[in-house]
Protein backbone atom coordinates (compact mmCIF):
# COMPACT_ATOMS: atom_id res chain seq x y z
CA UNK A 1 0.00 0.00 0.00
CA UNK A 2 1.34 3.40 -0.98
CA UNK A 3 0.61 6.18 1.54
CA UNK A 4 -0.65 9.51 0.27
CA UNK A 5 2.48 11.25 1.53
CA UNK A 6 4.66 9.48 -1.04
CA UNK A 7 2.57 10.90 -3.88
CA UNK A 8 2.81 14.36 -2.32
CA UNK A 9 6.57 14.08 -1.85
CA UNK A 10 7.00 13.02 -5.49
CA UNK A 11 4.79 15.92 -6.56
CA UNK A 12 6.75 18.47 -4.52
CA UNK A 13 10.10 17.20 -5.79
CA UNK A 14 8.91 17.47 -9.41
CA UNK A 15 7.52 20.95 -8.70
CA UNK A 16 10.83 22.17 -7.30
CA UNK A 17 12.80 20.66 -10.21
CA UNK A 18 10.54 22.62 -12.57
CA UNK A 19 10.92 25.80 -10.53
CA UNK A 20 14.70 25.38 -10.60
CA UNK A 21 14.57 25.11 -14.39
CA UNK A 22 12.45 28.24 -14.73
CA UNK A 23 14.86 30.17 -12.52
CA UNK A 24 18.10 29.05 -14.16
CA UNK A 25 17.42 28.38 -17.85
CA UNK A 26 17.86 31.05 -20.51
CA UNK A 27 16.01 29.50 -23.43
CA UNK A 28 12.32 30.54 -23.28
CA UNK A 29 11.17 27.24 -24.84
CA UNK A 30 12.93 25.25 -22.10
CA UNK A 31 11.39 27.60 -19.54
CA UNK A 32 7.95 26.76 -20.93
CA UNK A 33 8.78 23.06 -20.63
CA UNK A 34 9.67 23.57 -16.97
CA UNK A 35 6.38 25.43 -16.41
CA UNK A 36 4.61 22.39 -17.89
CA UNK A 37 6.49 20.18 -15.44
CA UNK A 38 5.33 22.35 -12.53
CA UNK A 39 1.71 22.18 -13.74
CA UNK A 40 1.98 18.40 -14.04
CA UNK A 41 3.30 18.09 -10.50
CA UNK A 42 0.31 20.06 -9.21
CA UNK A 43 -2.02 17.89 -11.32
CA UNK A 44 -0.52 14.76 -9.78
CA UNK A 45 -1.18 16.01 -6.26
CA UNK A 46 -4.75 16.99 -7.25
CA UNK A 47 -5.45 13.46 -8.52
CA UNK A 48 -3.80 11.83 -5.48
CA UNK A 49 -5.83 13.99 -3.07
CA UNK A 50 -9.10 13.31 -4.83
CA UNK A 51 -8.39 9.56 -4.95
CA UNK A 52 -7.27 9.10 -1.35
CA UNK A 53 -9.91 11.43 0.18
CA UNK A 54 -7.76 12.44 3.19
CA UNK A 55 -10.46 14.69 4.67
CA UNK A 56 -12.41 11.62 5.75
CA UNK A 57 -9.48 10.18 7.72
CA UNK A 58 -8.38 13.52 9.15
CA UNK A 59 -11.80 14.33 10.61
CA UNK A 60 -13.07 16.90 8.13
CA UNK A 61 -15.93 14.75 6.94
CA UNK A 62 -18.45 17.52 7.64
CA UNK A 63 -17.11 19.44 4.65
CA UNK A 64 -19.12 18.44 1.59
CA UNK A 65 -16.45 17.65 -0.99
CA UNK A 66 -17.58 15.78 -4.05
CA UNK A 67 -15.61 12.93 -5.46
CA UNK A 68 -14.59 14.18 -8.87
CA UNK A 69 -13.70 17.81 -8.20
CA UNK A 70 -9.94 17.26 -8.32
CA UNK A 71 -10.15 15.56 -11.70
CA UNK A 72 -12.25 18.42 -13.09
CA UNK A 73 -9.59 20.85 -11.89
CA UNK A 74 -6.94 18.80 -13.70
CA UNK A 75 -8.94 18.98 -16.93
CA UNK A 76 -9.20 22.78 -16.66
CA UNK A 77 -5.48 23.09 -15.84
CA UNK A 78 -4.71 21.11 -19.01
CA UNK A 79 -6.92 23.49 -21.02
CA UNK A 80 -5.22 26.58 -19.62
CA UNK A 81 -1.78 25.03 -20.18
CA UNK A 82 -2.57 24.32 -23.84
CA UNK A 83 -3.76 27.90 -24.46
CA UNK A 84 -0.77 29.33 -22.58
CA UNK A 85 1.73 27.27 -24.55
CA UNK A 86 0.15 28.27 -27.89
CA UNK A 87 0.31 32.00 -27.08
CA UNK A 88 3.74 31.79 -25.43
CA UNK A 89 5.39 29.92 -28.29
CA UNK A 90 3.79 32.40 -30.69
CA UNK A 91 5.48 35.17 -28.69
CA UNK A 92 8.83 33.35 -28.84
CA UNK A 93 8.52 32.99 -32.62
CA UNK A 94 7.59 36.68 -33.02
CA UNK A 95 10.56 37.84 -30.93
CA UNK A 96 12.90 35.48 -32.79
CA UNK A 97 11.73 36.76 -36.19
CA UNK A 98 12.09 40.38 -35.13
CA UNK A 99 15.40 40.25 -33.26
CA UNK A 100 16.98 36.83 -34.05
CA UNK A 101 17.53 35.98 -30.40
CA UNK A 102 16.48 32.97 -28.37
CA UNK A 103 17.76 33.83 -24.90
CA UNK A 104 15.97 35.74 -22.19
CA UNK A 105 18.95 37.70 -20.86
CA UNK A 106 19.91 39.25 -24.19
CA UNK A 107 20.75 42.95 -24.04
CA UNK A 108 18.34 43.87 -26.83
CA UNK A 109 15.43 42.44 -24.83
CA UNK A 110 15.84 44.92 -22.00
CA UNK A 111 13.67 47.33 -23.99
CA UNK A 112 10.75 45.14 -22.86
CA UNK A 113 11.21 46.25 -19.26
CA UNK A 114 8.26 48.30 -18.14
CA UNK B 1 6.03 -5.24 -1.97
CA UNK B 2 3.22 -5.90 -4.39
CA UNK B 3 2.78 -5.02 -8.05
CA UNK B 4 1.25 -1.58 -7.50
CA UNK B 5 4.02 -0.43 -5.16
CA UNK B 6 6.78 -1.61 -7.51
CA UNK B 7 5.01 0.18 -10.36
CA UNK B 8 4.73 3.40 -8.34
CA UNK B 9 8.31 3.53 -7.07
CA UNK B 10 9.91 2.66 -10.41
CA UNK B 11 7.67 5.20 -12.16
CA UNK B 12 8.56 7.93 -9.67
CA UNK B 13 12.24 7.20 -10.18
CA UNK B 14 11.84 7.50 -13.94
CA UNK B 15 9.80 10.70 -13.50
CA UNK B 16 12.45 12.40 -11.34
CA UNK B 17 15.30 11.24 -13.60
CA UNK B 18 13.59 12.45 -16.79
CA UNK B 19 12.67 15.76 -15.13
CA UNK B 20 16.31 16.22 -14.16
CA UNK B 21 17.47 15.35 -17.67
CA UNK B 22 15.19 18.06 -19.10
CA UNK B 23 17.36 20.49 -17.16
CA UNK B 24 20.64 18.69 -17.77
CA UNK B 25 20.56 18.20 -21.56
CA UNK B 26 22.37 20.77 -23.67
CA UNK B 27 20.38 20.05 -26.80
CA UNK B 28 16.80 21.43 -26.57
CA UNK B 29 15.42 18.58 -28.71
CA UNK B 30 16.82 16.06 -26.24
CA UNK B 31 15.17 18.03 -23.41
CA UNK B 32 11.88 17.87 -25.27
CA UNK B 33 12.19 14.08 -25.66
CA UNK B 34 12.95 13.72 -21.94
CA UNK B 35 9.84 15.79 -21.26
CA UNK B 36 7.85 13.30 -23.39
CA UNK B 37 9.12 10.48 -21.14
CA UNK B 38 8.23 12.55 -18.07
CA UNK B 39 4.66 13.20 -19.27
CA UNK B 40 4.20 9.49 -20.07
CA UNK B 41 5.27 8.54 -16.54
CA UNK B 42 2.80 11.07 -15.10
CA UNK B 43 0.07 9.48 -17.24
CA UNK B 44 0.97 6.02 -15.93
CA UNK B 45 0.89 7.39 -12.37
CA UNK B 46 -2.69 8.51 -13.13
CA UNK B 47 -3.44 4.96 -14.31
CA UNK B 48 -1.98 3.68 -11.03
CA UNK B 49 -4.37 6.00 -9.19
CA UNK B 50 -7.25 4.54 -11.26
CA UNK B 51 -7.87 7.88 -12.99
CA UNK B 52 -8.02 6.23 -16.41
CA UNK B 53 -9.83 9.04 -18.22
CA UNK B 54 -7.27 11.61 -17.05
CA UNK B 55 -4.38 9.37 -18.02
CA UNK B 56 -5.64 8.99 -21.57
CA UNK B 57 -6.33 12.74 -21.73
CA UNK B 58 -2.81 13.43 -20.48
CA UNK B 59 -1.28 11.28 -23.24
CA UNK B 60 -3.48 12.79 -25.94
CA UNK B 61 -3.23 16.46 -24.92
CA UNK B 62 0.31 16.74 -23.58
CA UNK B 63 2.25 14.13 -25.53
CA UNK B 64 0.11 14.33 -28.64
CA UNK B 65 -0.49 18.06 -28.96
CA UNK B 66 1.65 20.22 -26.69
CA UNK B 67 4.91 18.35 -27.25
CA UNK B 68 4.39 18.42 -31.02
CA UNK B 69 3.97 22.19 -30.72
CA UNK B 70 7.20 22.44 -28.70
CA UNK B 71 9.12 20.38 -31.24
CA UNK B 72 7.69 22.44 -34.14
CA UNK B 73 8.91 25.66 -32.53
CA UNK B 74 12.32 24.15 -31.71
CA UNK B 75 12.71 23.13 -35.34
CA UNK B 76 11.48 26.52 -36.60
CA UNK B 77 14.00 28.39 -34.46
CA UNK B 78 17.36 28.68 -36.08
CA UNK B 79 19.18 25.35 -35.54
CA UNK B 80 22.56 26.91 -36.30
CA UNK B 81 22.52 28.76 -32.98
CA UNK B 82 24.58 26.56 -30.72
CA UNK B 83 24.16 26.00 -27.02
CA UNK B 84 20.80 27.72 -26.73
CA UNK B 85 19.97 25.57 -23.71
CA UNK B 86 22.79 26.97 -21.61
CA UNK B 87 22.01 27.96 -18.07
CA UNK B 88 22.83 31.41 -16.83
CA UNK B 89 26.30 32.21 -15.63
CA UNK B 90 27.41 30.92 -12.26
CA UNK B 91 26.41 33.79 -10.01
CA UNK B 92 25.16 34.53 -6.54
CA UNK B 93 21.49 34.57 -7.53
CA UNK B 94 21.64 31.03 -8.95
CA UNK B 95 23.44 29.56 -5.95
CA UNK B 96 21.04 31.32 -3.58
CA UNK B 97 17.97 30.17 -5.51
CA UNK B 98 19.16 26.54 -5.57
CA UNK B 99 19.86 26.65 -1.83
CA UNK B 100 16.46 28.21 -1.07
CA UNK B 101 14.71 25.63 -3.27
CA UNK B 102 16.41 22.66 -1.61
CA UNK B 103 15.54 24.15 1.77
CA UNK B 104 11.89 24.63 0.76
CA UNK B 105 11.77 21.08 -0.63
CA UNK B 106 13.04 19.60 2.64
CA UNK B 107 10.61 21.74 4.66
CA UNK B 108 7.72 20.62 2.44
CA UNK B 109 8.61 16.94 2.73
CA UNK B 110 9.06 17.13 6.50
CA UNK B 111 5.74 18.90 6.94
CA UNK B 112 3.81 16.58 4.57
CA UNK B 113 5.15 13.33 5.95
CA UNK B 114 3.55 13.25 9.46
CA UNK B 115 0.16 14.55 8.34
CA UNK B 116 -0.45 12.29 5.36
CA UNK B 117 1.47 9.16 6.28
CA UNK B 118 -1.37 6.99 7.57
CA UNK B 119 -3.74 7.59 4.68
CA UNK B 120 -4.16 4.66 2.32
CA UNK B 121 -6.25 3.93 -0.71
CA UNK B 122 -9.96 3.37 -0.17
CA UNK B 123 -12.31 1.30 -2.23
CA UNK B 124 -13.97 3.32 -4.95
CA UNK B 125 -16.39 1.96 -7.48
CA UNK B 126 -16.67 4.55 -10.23
CA UNK B 127 -13.61 6.75 -9.77
CA UNK B 128 -12.22 8.26 -12.92
CA UNK B 129 -14.56 6.68 -15.41
CA UNK B 130 -15.69 8.87 -18.32
CA UNK B 131 -19.31 8.60 -17.12
CA UNK B 132 -18.81 10.17 -13.69
CA UNK B 133 -16.35 12.73 -14.99
CA UNK B 134 -18.64 13.76 -17.84
CA UNK B 135 -21.71 13.98 -15.61
CA UNK B 136 -19.88 16.27 -13.16
CA UNK B 137 -18.34 18.33 -15.94
CA UNK B 138 -21.61 18.92 -17.79
CA UNK B 139 -23.85 19.52 -14.77
CA UNK B 140 -22.03 21.30 -11.96
CA UNK B 141 -19.15 22.75 -13.96
CA UNK B 142 -20.98 23.73 -17.14
CA UNK B 143 -20.20 27.46 -16.86
CA UNK B 144 -16.42 26.98 -16.34
CA UNK B 145 -16.52 24.53 -19.25
CA UNK B 146 -17.99 27.18 -21.55
CA UNK B 147 -15.52 29.79 -20.28
CA UNK B 148 -12.70 27.34 -21.06
CA UNK B 149 -13.91 27.12 -24.65
CA UNK B 150 -13.79 30.94 -24.89
CA UNK B 151 -10.25 30.81 -23.45
CA UNK B 152 -9.17 28.33 -26.13
CA UNK B 153 -10.69 30.56 -28.81
CA UNK B 154 -8.72 33.53 -27.44
CA UNK B 155 -5.59 31.39 -27.49
CA UNK B 156 -6.10 30.42 -31.13
CA UNK B 157 -6.76 34.01 -32.24
CA UNK B 158 -3.84 35.35 -30.18
CA UNK B 159 -1.32 32.86 -31.50
CA UNK B 160 -2.41 33.45 -35.11
CA UNK B 161 -2.07 37.21 -34.60
CA UNK B 162 1.39 36.80 -33.06
CA UNK B 163 2.71 34.34 -35.62
CA UNK B 164 1.36 36.19 -38.68
CA UNK B 165 3.97 37.75 -40.92
CA UNK B 166 3.44 41.48 -41.32
CA UNK B 167 2.96 42.18 -45.03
Amino acid sequence: MIPLSHYLILSSVLFFIGLLGVLTKRNPVIMFMCIEMMLNAVNLSFVAFTRYKPWESLGFSMIPIEQDNGQIFVLFIMTVAAAEVAVGLGLVMAIFRKKQIVTTDDQTLTSLKG
Amino acid sequence: MNYSEMFFYSLSGIAILSAASVLACNNPVKSALSLVVHLFTIAFLYFNLEAYMLGVTQIMVYVGAIMVLFLFVLMLLDPTIKQINKTSAFCFQNVASVAILVFLCIITILSLEPIFYDIYLKESQDFGTPQTLGLTLFSKYIIPFEIASVLLLVGVVGSILLARRKS
